[in-house]
Formats: C-alpha cells, structure tokens, sequence
C-alpha cells in the first residue's frame, strides 16, 4: 500500500493509530467514513437479496439460513432501509466525500474542528456496531420498518425482534444523530469561516454549496429525532405512554405489561399516546432525510457535467437558490407521509401543495443540467457516465412524486410497490450514482491512481439498465394493486398474475448485485496496481486539483491558496487552455 | 497532538467569516440550534399530548409555584451573574471572571437542588412516567413532565460542570469527584438521584479526558462561549416555567 499511504507527507512524525485509527486530518475521517459505507453497503445489499429471493420463492432454502419466515422477511426489509438510509446514503456523499473534498475546495487546511470530527466518526460506527448487534441479541432485529412505526415499535414484544434489538436499533439511531450532529455543525462552521482569500460563498463549487446546506438540513432534522428516539426508549423501557392508545392487542394480550427497565409487578396500562405524534416527529426528520441523501449527489452531478461537458454550468447562482429553496421547502412538507393517517383534508391540501413547490426547484435543476450539456464538448468517461445517469435516475423517480402529492392519488398508491418505485429509483439508485460518480472522480485524488475505464464502464451500464429493470417495473406492479411490506403474495389470488414481473425483477437484482463486485475489484485493484494519476488528471477547475496527488497533510502545503475566479470556468473565449482553474492568476479572461 | 494549525479567520490567508466572529462561537451558536430543535420536538411532544387529552390534570398548588419561581429567580439571576462573568474576562480581570462564574455555578447548583426536591416530593405523592394521583387517564402527564424538566436538568447539570471547568480548570476535577461521591452516598437507594448522581461520574471522566489532552487557559472567547450555552439553557426553562407549571395550576 506504499502508494496509497503517504496522505500525511508532512505530518510530525505520528503512530499507526494516530495516523489511521484516531486521526484528525479530515481526509483520513473521509476515508474512513467512505469504506464505513462500503461495508454497510454490501451488507444491506444482502439483506435485499434475501427479500427479493423470498418475494418469488418463498420455500426455497437458502444455503446458512434455511426457509426465510414472513417475520424475518420484515426483519430484512427493516435493517435494508435502516442500514442504507442511515449509515450508506447519509454516511457516504455527505461524510465520506464531503469530509475529504469540502475544507480542500474551499482551500482549507482541515475542518474548523479536527478533535469534534474525529469524534463524528467513531461515533457513528459505534452505532453502526449497535445496529448489527441488533441482529445478533434474543429475538432477533426489529421488524418495525426504517420508519419505526409505532405502537408496533413503542410496545416491548410486540412481535419478533421487538425485544432487546428494537432497543438496540433506537439506541444506535440517537447515537447517529449525535454523531451527525457533531458532523454537521463542523462542515457549517468549516464553510462559514475558514475559506481561501477569494473564495467567496459565490465562488464555492456546487458540491460545496450541496454539502453546506445538507449540513444545515441535518443539524435542524437529527435533533428532533433524537428527541424522538428518547420517547420511544421511554415508551418501551419506563412504561410511558407518547405513542401508545389505550386497549390495544398485541399477539393476544393487551398492552398492560411493561417492558425493560421498569419492574413489572407495577399496574398500569398504557393510554392516550398517539402513533401520530411519532409519525409527525419522525417525518419531521424524514424528509429533510431524504433531501439530506440526494443533494451531495446533486452536487457531484453539478460538478461533473460541467467538467466532462467544458462548459460552465448553466445557472450557477439559479442552481445555489434552488438548493436553498429546495432546504427550505422540505422542512414544510413532512404530511405528505401521512396522508393515509386521517389527516384533515384542509392539513393535507396544504401539504400537497408544498410538495408540488419542491418540484420547481427541482425542475430548476434538471433543466440546468441539460442546459449544461447542450452543446458541450461531452467526454463520456465512467464519471461523466454515472453523472449523466444520475440526472436520468433523479427525473424518472422525481416524475412519480408529484403524483404521490396529491393525497386522491397517494390514498391508493401509499401502501404499494409504487412509493417503493419512486423512492428507489431517486433515494436508492440515483443518490448511489451519484456516490459511484464522486467515487470515480475523486478516487486518482484519493489515491493517487486511476480506476479502470474498461470495467467502471461495463459497471455503469449492468447498474443503469439493472436498476431499471428493478425499481420501473414496480410503478406498474404498484397501480395494479401489488401491496408493499408484505412477505408472500405468491398465493394471493389476484396478486398471482403478478408474479412473473416479480421473478424478472429477482432476475435483474440478481445480475445488478454481482456487477457491484465489478466495481469491488476496480477500486482495491485500482488501488494498488492503476495507472499513476496526475495532479488534474480531468483538467479539473476547482481547488483540490491544484494540490498534489494526494494531498499533503495540510492539503496545500503549508500555504493556502488565493482564489481568483469561479468554480466552472471552461471553455473561457481568449484563455490558453479550456479550463482557468480557481487559482489561476486573475489576468486571465475572468467573469 | 499534531494538529493542523487553524489559521484563524481574519488572518490574511482567509476570506473573513460570514458572521464575523471566530469558529468555537459560531460552532455553539450551530449547537444551541440544533438544541432548539431538541426541545422543540418534546415540548411538542407535550403540547400534542396535552391537547389530545382533555382531562389534563392541574395538580400545582401554591408552594409548587412559589417552589418553582424561585427555581427561576435562580436561573434569572444566574444568567446576570453569566453576564458579568463575560464582562470580567473581556477587562481581563481573571479573579472576577472565577468568582462570577463560580456565583453562576452556586445558582445553577441551587437550581438543580431545589428542582431535586421537588422530584422527590411528587414521587413521594406517587407520580411516576407513567402514572399520576390526579388524573388515572392521562399518563402522559408524568411522562411529559419528567422527560421535559429531566431533559433540562440534565443540561443545567452540564451547565455547571462545565462553567467549572472553565472558571477552574484541572482544580475542579477533585471537587467534582467530592460531590459526586457525596451525592452518591448522602442520596438513599430508593431516590432516582442515586443513579442520576452518575452523570457527575461520566462528566468526571469527559472533563479529565478534555482537560489533560488539551491543557490550556480557558480566555474571555471561552468563556464567552460558555455563557452562551449558559443563557440558552436559561432560556428553555422559560418556556417550561409557564407551559409545565403555570399551565397545570389550580390557584
Ligand atoms: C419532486 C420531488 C418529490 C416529490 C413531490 C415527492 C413526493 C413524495 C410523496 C408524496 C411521498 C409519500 C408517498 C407515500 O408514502 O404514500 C414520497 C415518498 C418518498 N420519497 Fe419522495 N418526493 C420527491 C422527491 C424525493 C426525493 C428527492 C427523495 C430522496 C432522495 C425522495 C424520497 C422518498 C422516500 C424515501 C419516500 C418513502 C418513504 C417511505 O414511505 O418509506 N423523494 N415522496
Ligand atoms: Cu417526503
């Protein structure tokens, strides 16, 4: 790993621990966050596969596990969305990327709190440790979803796998929100206060501006959940009652027996709590969530498909205000998660008509991006491929959100395979692309080489028609009434005609999941035997192609870069080379 | 500690901060948003719960509230006494800013002593998380109470502990173990407080961590800083006093 390790060339002299375990150089913690993600990742991707195996053969016997029961197909499909939506699209674009690429293109030495980053990281792989514990305790995980839908989550026993793991997966969300709490005021502080000389808030690179206002979404969005998660501690352990009515039935008994911590010799029975209030905090936090995924990704594309097309990116300052406006809007529309829970219709207008603003932004952005590559001189390398990939994935998933808005349409497409069409292809796959896409651009940065174009192209294409051929076909498996969060309709009379798209749908997982061990190969292989990389090896503008492969210790060798132009300038009319990168003199052609 | 050296805004070498002012205030002001929220979603929590149940009972009495004023003449005063402290330490006046801060802490302390007591009283009348003498319908209202006042006496108990650390620095560590030991054995098994008391312990074990790793005089920046969690966390219990307390009384 000669050619992989020497991140801290200019390092006082520092132990093994120092230097990789417990480091404080944010490239290292970027690093660490990214391959954090890749191993949670792989294990959510095996937890779908098993769900796609069971969903079209439910007898089958599959080799360590036997026959998948209905309870742990919940099982699965909770820990798949927990772990994917927490600890890969959370972890990956946001921490991982944004903790390397945010104080290097904004020309800072490091984070403006190296100790608090430090920090971030190791406490988000204890919760990331809590939660895999969570399959391993009595009982098993939870069943209650990714959203924790209570009284199911708020009521010890419950159901299987509502014991101690339940515990253990609310316990490990709070510490990840305090961990990406301790994230999120770092980049906002990084951004605010430590930018280059010239490095105006208008000169920041898009990816910049994603990752400030995620960080601005996740400090406003994971208090409130932590808040959350105390209470259903609280319901579960000390007998209280936020979330839970009165006279429910739980595998025939009623509600009265305390779970946990309190002694259970004392009567009482639970009342008046409302599963609302918890679907009300939780989406609170859920939607800003999803925003919190997507945009880095936004970001990424942003950067790339000006890159890869010479071209300035079309709107720069219309882009910077829809990621605002987009921030903005997702705090208000949460209801539209819960249009099903007897909402006044006066609440849901409301909220539908929020939810339909969001689109313009968004639209903002499309259009922008094709602005971007209309006439451009296209280089159509693997980075370029999953950018452009990724403004496909975004509108194909975007389109069905409007219609899940309005609350006529989503009272029948709430409970189907439609909502699962639409927030994997934007939430799933999209925001993925746009991690492959940072991957392939940034890796020679990172370290020092280049990835294999042959392979990282074959991959692109397997995962773009594969992902298609998954997540489309479930828009029409959907509408024609296919039920989500259940494990076996196979015998279900009208569902039964439904099953070969289902097994087609199997079919396809199963090729896009092995084409992920392409991309496996291309980044260890990579790592120790691609070809050297240059220090711009994408005639790159922005800073951290003005440093070298990879960068020192302090990113720029003990100066700090002086920033005298935009982040996209390319193609510039009377400029020596395509490109003026940001530390370029200022007498070249400037805007 | 080979840490890159931060250059600080305003040096040459950056374009100056947004708000400008330096990056451990703007990081506390990100915290006490983020906080906002925090509170925000239980007193939410509360809100909800006390309007979806109209039984909601009104059991403080005179003494409760008088109890109760007082908590929040400390906290008042507290936050005066906070003020001075900060003005000391910008005159550079080191025994002031100690013994302001310290005064702060006795508030503080006072605060969480009285507001102990008056946990005690109300488990002695037999209200529980999940269960009150006054109204057997609305659980919530334990709930609520305890999870709201807890939340916010766990914050002024790191108030305290931290407005020590910085007005005394490694000399606080021995009183901090003194109090936790005395807590701890003066406090009987039965109260939840001699389980509580721990908090101290763990505070113990964070502040000799921050302490021995990062040796330093704690300047008028810190302790500015310091003063701004401490006004916060004033300033949540205005929003308990009237909405827990004087909401559910019966005078
Ligand atoms: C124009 C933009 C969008 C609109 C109008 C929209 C609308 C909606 C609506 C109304 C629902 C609720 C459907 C239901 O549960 O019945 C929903 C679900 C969802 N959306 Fe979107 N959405 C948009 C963009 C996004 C983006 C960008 C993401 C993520 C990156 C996303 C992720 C999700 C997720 C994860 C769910 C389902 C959560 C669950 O029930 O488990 N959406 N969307
Ligand atoms: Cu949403």
């Amino acid at each position: 790993m000669a050619t992989t390790a020497p991140v801290h060339v200019h390092a006082a002299p520092q132990g093994f621990i120092r230097r990789y375990v417990f480091s404080l150089d944010h490239k290292v913690i970027g690093i660490q966050y990214y391959f954090l993600a890749l191993a949670a990742v792989f294990v959510g991707m095996f937890l779908s596969l098993l769900m796609r195996i069971h969903l079209v053969w439910p007898t089958a016997q599959i080799p360590l596990f036997g026959e998948i029961k209905p309870e742990t197909y919940l099982t699965l499909l909770t820990m798949h969305g927990t772990i994917m939506v927490f600890f890969v699209l959370t972890t990956a674009p946001q921490s991982g990327f944004g903790n390397y690429f945010l104080p290097i293109q904004i020309g800072a030495p490091d984070m403006a709190f190296p100790v608090l980053n430090m920090l971030s990281f190791w406490t988000t792989f204890v919760a990331f440790v809590v939660m895999i514990a969570a399959f391993f305790v009595a009982g098993g995980a939870p069943l209650h979803g990714w959203t924790g839908y209570a009284p199911l989550s708020a009521v010890p026993n419950s159901g299987p796998g509502e014991a101690l793991g339940a515990d253990l997966w609310i316990v490990s969300i709070a510490i990840f929100c305090i961990a990406s709490l301790m994230g999120a005021l770092n980049f906002i502080t990084t951004v605010l206060d430590l930018r280059a000389k010239g490095m105006t808030m208008m000169r920041m690179p898009l990816t910049v501006w994603a990752w400030f206002i995620t960080a601005i979404l996740g400090l406003l969005a994971f208090g409130v959940l932590l808040s959350a998660g105390i209470l259903l501690l609280m319901d579960r352990n000390l007998g209280t009652s936020f979330f839970v009515p009165g006279g429910l039935n739980f595998t025939g008994q009623l509600t009265v027996t305390p779970g946990g911590l309190s002694p259970s010799t004392t009567n009482f029975t639970h009342h008046g709590g409302s599963p609302l209030l918890w679907q009300h905090l939780f989406w609170f936090f859920g939607h800003p969530e999803v925003y919190i995924a997507i945009l880095p990704g936004m970001g990424v594309a942003s950067q790339l498909l000006s890159t890869f097309s010479r071209k300035p990116i079309f709107g720069y300052k219309a882009m910077v205000y829809a990621i605002m406006a987009i921030g903005i809007l997702g705090f208000v529309v949460w209801g539209h998660h819960m249009f099903m829970s007897g909402m006044s219709p006066y609440s849901a207008f409301a909220f539908s008509i929020m939810t339909m603003c969001i689109g313009v932004p968004s639209a903002i952005k499309t259009f922008n991006w094709l602005g971007t590559l209309w006439h451009g001189r296209i280089r159509l390398q693997t980075p370029m491929l999953f950018a452009i990939g990724f403004v496909s994935l975004f509108v194909s998933g975007g389109l069905s959100g409007p219609f899940l808005a309005q609350p006529v349409l989503d009272i029948p497409l709430h409970d189907t395979y439609f909502v699962v069409g639409h927030f994997h292809l934007i939430m799933g796959v999209a925001a993925i692309f746009g991690i492959f896409a940072g991957t392939y651009y940034w890796f020679p940065k990172m370290f020092g080489r280049m990835m294999n174009e042959r392979l990282g192209q074959i991959h692109f294409l397997i995962t773009l028609l594969g992902t298609y051929a998954i997540f489309m076909p479930m828009h029409y498996l959907g509408l024609a009434g296919q039920t989500r969060r259940y494990s076996q309709f196979t015998e279900v009379a009208y569902q039964t005609k439904l099953v070969p798209l289902q097994t087609f749908m199997t079919y396809a997982a199963l090729i896009t999941i092995a084409a992920q061990f392409l991309f496996l190969i291309n980044l260890f292989w990579s790592m120790r035997k691609g070809a050297k990389a240059s220090d711009n090896p994408w005639e790159s503008t922005t800073l951290e192609w003005s440093t070298a492969t990879p960068p020192p210790h302090d990113n720029f060798g003990g100066q700090t870069p002086v920033v005298s132009h935009g982040p996209y300038e390319y193609s510039v009319p009377g400029a020596p080379r395509d490109f003026i990168m940001q530390t370029d003199p200022a007498t070249t052609a400037t805007h | 500690m080979s840490e890159v050296a931060i250059h600080h805004p305003g040096s040459e070498a950056f374009e100056p901060s947004l708000f400008g002012t330096y990056s451990k205030k703007i990081g506390m002001w990100l915290f006490l948003l983020s906080d906002t929220l925090t509170f925000g979603a239980l007193l939410f929590a509360y809100s909800y719960g006390r309007i979806s149940n109209p039984d909601w009972p009104t059991p403080f009495h005179k003494e409760s509230i008088a109890n109760a004023t007082l908590m929040t003449g400390c906290l008042l005063s507290s936050s005066l006494t906070m003020v001075l402290a900060v003005l000391a330490a910008k005159r550079r006046d080191r025994s002031w800013t100690r013994n302001w801060l310290l005064v702060t802490m006795l508030f503080g302390t006072a605060f969480i002593l009285l507001h102990g007591m008056e946990w005690s009283k109300l488990i002695e009348e037999g209200m529980t998380p999940f269960k009150n003498p006054w109204a057997a319908s609305v659980p919530q209202f334990g709930g609520t109470f305890y999870t709201l006042t807890g939340m916010h006496m766990l914050h002024v108990t790191i108030g305290v502990i931290y407005l020590g650390v910085v007005a005394l620095r490694k000399k606080f560590l021995p009183i901090l173990f003194l109090l936790w030991l005395l807590g701890w054995l003066a406090i009987p098994a039965s109260s939840v407080f001699h389980v509580g008391i721990h908090v101290l312990l763990l505070a113990l074990i964070v502040a000799a961590i921050v302490l021995f790793l990062k040796p330093k005089d704690y300047d008028a920046h810190d302790v500015e800083v310091s003063g701004l969690y401490w006004h916060f966390v004033d300033l949540v219990w205005m929003f308990i006093f009237p909405l827990v307390y004087l909401m559910s009384t019966r005078i």
